[in-house]
């Protein structure tokens, strides 16, 4: 058992030491120790389980760790998997901030802070077209269209709270007949 | 001392915000802002802004790390881990419990449709982010170094490929330099 545990702690330090960019970036990372590396798994069994990560919420690294971690060795396996994935990065982040707020009055710091704050906009912009041409493989260009022009109108005019359009969303792919599916955009109600 | 309500919030806001964050860490990241920047007022737009860039200079999930920081600057120890424990755990509670009952659905329309339907939503809330970065840039930095940071980062983003924790850092080393002269 302790070797396992020593192995979901190595696989899972360094897929999430590596993994720069977040979410999908890392799946090959992760892959690469639990398929390649532990043989843990086989290829297709880890693209089902990728598949099937994606029909749920929430992060897809920690998801893929915790369930991982669970077939190898249980609820332990499950904790330290998410431990070994979450928590390095989110403890360097913090101790970042914590220094930097400190030195934030020194004008080269200040500088700094406001150099990247267009580079940051950059990087949502991408991401958000990476989420506009994932979804053109599915979904007509028009629809995509009259979705985005909709929404933005609820949440930056309409002041409508981001997350209930989500969750009108939600109800509408659950919900609604099927034949007429991707008609209604209006559903963010 | 935190009061317990602050706990009681922090752990609602990342439980609620990943719940409803189909497509992953990045999916969150609009529903996270909204709740924290002008719901809870915990922070400033800038502040969050900053907090967005220096998470994404290092490695690792971006909605732990989100969690993690923002858990931590409003309840300390016990703060971050609640945060991360609403994060992490309903998400992989679900997919431990419903594996088997999804592997028999995965290709019922209405489960695929979920993630399709929310694509082009959070493409949107990004955007309004994205706005909101240059409009804080544009009145901190001026025009100027707003058009010379943006092109550039796309460009090394974009069209090089490059790993965007070098291109923080190279930010770094421009807003450094700016900030000495300017």
């Amino acid at each position: 058992m302790l070797k396992q545990y020593k192995e979901i702690t190595v696989a899972f330090l360094r897929a999430g030491a590596l993994g720069f960019g977040g979410g999908a970036v890392c799946l090959p990372l992760i892959q690469r120790e639990v398929v390649e590396k532990y043989a843990w798994m086989s290829h297709d069994e880890f693209g089902e389980i990728v598949a099937i990560s994606n029909t749920l919420p929430g992060p897809i690294n920690t998801k893929m760790a915790g369930y991982v971690g669970y077939r190898v060795a249980g609820i332990m396996g499950a904790i330290i998997a998410v431990c070994a994935t979450i928590l390095p990065s989110a403890i360097v982040l913090i101790m970042l901030l914590e220094t930097l707020s400190t030195f934030r009055e020194h004008p080269v710091v200040s500088g700094m802070l406001q150099a990247i704050v267009p580079v940051v906009g950059v990087m949502l912009a991408l991401m958000g077209w990476q989420f506009l041409t994932s979804a053109s493989k599915e979904m007509k260009k028009y629809l995509i269209l009259i979705h985005v022009l909709v929404i933005a109108l609820l949440v930056a005019f309409l002041n409508v709270h981001p997350a209930l359009v989500v969750g009108g969303l939600i109800g509408l792919a659950l919900f609604s007949p099927q034949q007429k599916s991707k008609i209604e955009s209006e559903g963010g109600k | 001392m935190v009061e317990i309500i602050t706990y009681l919030e922090l752990f609602w806001v990342f439980f609620i915000t990943n719940f409803l964050g189909y497509g992953g860490g990045p999916a969150t990241i609009p529903l996270v802002q909204h709740e924290v920047v002008e719901v809870y007022s915990w922070m400033t737009e800038y502040e969050f802004i900053e907090m967005l860039a220096a998470g994404n200079a290092l490695p690792g999930p971006i909605a732990t790390k989100m969690a993690g920081s923002i858990g931590f600057g409003q309840g300390g120890i016990i703060g971050a881990t609640l945060t991360l424990i609403a994060t992490v755990v309903p998400s992989l509670i679900l997919k431990i419990l419903l594996m088997n009952f999804l592997v028999k659905h995965k290709n019922s329309p209405r489960v695929k449709r979920l993630a399709l339907y929310i694509k082009p939503a959070i493409a949107v809330l990004l955007g309004v982010i994205m706005i909101q970065n240059f409009t804080v840039a544009f009145e901190t930095i001026g025009i100027f170094h707003l058009i010379i940071l943006t092109l550039s980062a796309w460009y090394f983003l974009e069209k090089k490929k490059t790993h965007p924790s070098l291109v923080i850092l190279g930010a770094l080393i421009y807003g450094g330099v700016m900030g000495m002269f300017g």
